[in-house]
């Protein structure tokens, strides 16, 4: 009860330190930092966007680690590998929703800056299949039986970073070699300006604060719901010795 | 040598079951025949657009054909608690699954050995390319896809919804390796560009994704 209680307080605070951080990006983001010379107010969804894509990126490794330790951990210390297996889910559905915020607000600036919502371009196919890699790995743990979900997640966890490394290296041949539409063909962080910096590293400091939070939050969750599910698991057994005696 | 003993009994007795019944290799073949004809009615191709997709066709028929037999391929363990005399027996578990995996592997290039013939037909084709190099693209891609789909098979044995659940999984994954399959063989029947980039990619999954399957087969065997 008391580890729980000071959980709940330094949650609150960094609840607090997050969304201060974030109205403060925010405001860069929005007020302070200067509009872009070519592509005007639009170019503001970077702010935004371009966090959300490289914490994507980042999350997908501790769901990884979180795996491979569960299954070094699953003969050795199974109470360990539980909570390998609790930061794994975790992270893994924080990689959902970062992915998800990055392809959407990529796809409404697409719209307004190519007039296209969305094109088959490396980066925008990239991040299309890590996406669908994550949901097959929630639907693999939705769909399979308790007991074995935590073991076949790793596996498949392990399966798709084996992919990503392929998948990043095949999509960039394929385009290479059926040229893209000339609509936009340079690199969106190279032409960012040094007054444009700080509203960018701030952006990026807030969002991964608050993805960390999110993260501690959900990995609480699920060591819950394990020991919920271990007490009931324990009663179960002292129920039928009970009743054979 | 053991090993290899192992690996045979096994395929041995996947060729023999489905000799006996034929089931797998009549429904991929049926269901393959009918992805071809009603993309063949969809696009109405002429012939140089039929070159165009034919690859991309020919790959998505043979993904969704041996995605409906993979799952049976295990279910048959099931029955009479086969599988868990295979988890007590002291045969290295990774052989089971080669040995499934490559059973696999002889029933999908049958299927495409029959379904060649009617491509070239239905289609018009005739490859532009250096078209011997199909003789090293079919093989690879099809190892990738039977692979992988053995190992997710097996994977989703005990699910709820497995019959769902192996697509769900295994076309993610398989992507890179579709892209490579479609675009090598794409390459070959229209000589406009060079597959080898494309067969590298193919040896390269394989290599990673054979590799994997074999050290994790054990994990997902007894993963209770």
């Amino acid at each position: 009860m008391e580890r729980s209680r000071s959980f709940v307080y330094i949650a609150a605070g960094w609840l607090l330190l997050t969304l201060g951080m974030i109205v403060y990006a925010t405001r860069l983001a929005l007020v302070v930092a200067p509009t872009d010379a070519l592509q005007g107010n639009v170019f503001r969804i970077f702010f935004y966007h371009v966090p959300h894509s490289m914490l994507s990126l980042l999350f997908p490794y501790i769901n990884l680690v979180g795996s491979v330790l569960f299954l070094y951990w699953k003969r050795r210390d199974p109470l360990k590998a539980m909570s390998a297996d609790a930061l794994a889910i975790a992270s893994a559905e924080v990689t959902l929703v970062y992915a998800t915020i990055c392809l959407v607000t990529g796809m409404i600036w697409g719209r307004v800056a190519w007039g296209i919502w969305w094109t088959w371009d490396p980066r925008l196919t990239s991040m299309l299949v890590l996406w669908l890699l994550y949901v097959s790995y929630l639907m693999l743990r939705k769909l399979s039986s308790t007991g074995q979900t935590q073991t076949l997640a790793a596996v498949l966890s392990i399966f798709a970073g084996i992919d990503v490394p392929i998948v990043y290296k095949s999509i960039s041949w394929w385009r290479t070699q059926h040229p893209a539409p000339v609509f936009f063909s340079s690199d969106p962080d190279a032409g960012v300006d040094k007054s444009m910096m700080p509203a960018f590293i701030a952006n990026i400091i807030a969002w991964a604060m608050w993805g960390l939070l999110m993260l501690a939050i959900r990995y609480a969750l699920e060591r819950r719901r394990q020991e919920r599910e271990q007490n009931a698991a324990l009663k179960a057994i002292e129920d039928s010795l009970e009743f054979t005696r | 040598m053991n090993y290899v003993r192992h690996v045979w009994n096994h395929l041995r007795k996947d060729l023999q079951l489905e000799w006996r019944s034929r089931d797998s290799i009549n429904g991929m073949l049926f269901f393959s025949l009918l992805v071809v004809v009603v993309f063949s009615l969809a696009f109405d191709p002429t012939e140089e657009m039929s070159r165009q997709i034919a690859g991309g066709i020919l790959w998505v028929a043979l993904l969704f054909a041996a995605t409906t037999a993979l799952n049976q391929s295990w279910t048959r363990e099931l029955r009479n608690h086969v599988l868990e005399a295979q988890r007590m027996s002291s045969a290295p578990a990774s052989a089971l699954f080669l040995g499934k995996a490559l059973a696999n592997l002889l029933f999908v290039v049958l299927v495409e050995a029959v379904l060649a013939p009617l491509f070239i037909v239905f289609y018009n084709l005739h490859a532009l390319g250096q078209g011997w190099l199909l003789w090293i693209v079919m093989p690879l891609g099809t190892w990738a896809l039977v692979c992988n789909g053995t190992f997710f098979a097996a994977l989703g044995l005990r699910t709820r919804n497995r019959e769902l659940l192996l697509p769900l999984i295994l076309f993610p994954i398989s992507i890179p390796a579709l892209l490579g399959m479609i675009q090598a063989t794409s390459a070959i029947l229209t000589g406009e560009f060079e597959p080898g980039i494309w067969i590298r990619l193919l040896i390269a999954y394989n290599l990673a994704f054979t590799t994997a399957c074999l050290l994790l087969f054990e994990t997902v065997l007894n993963s209770e």
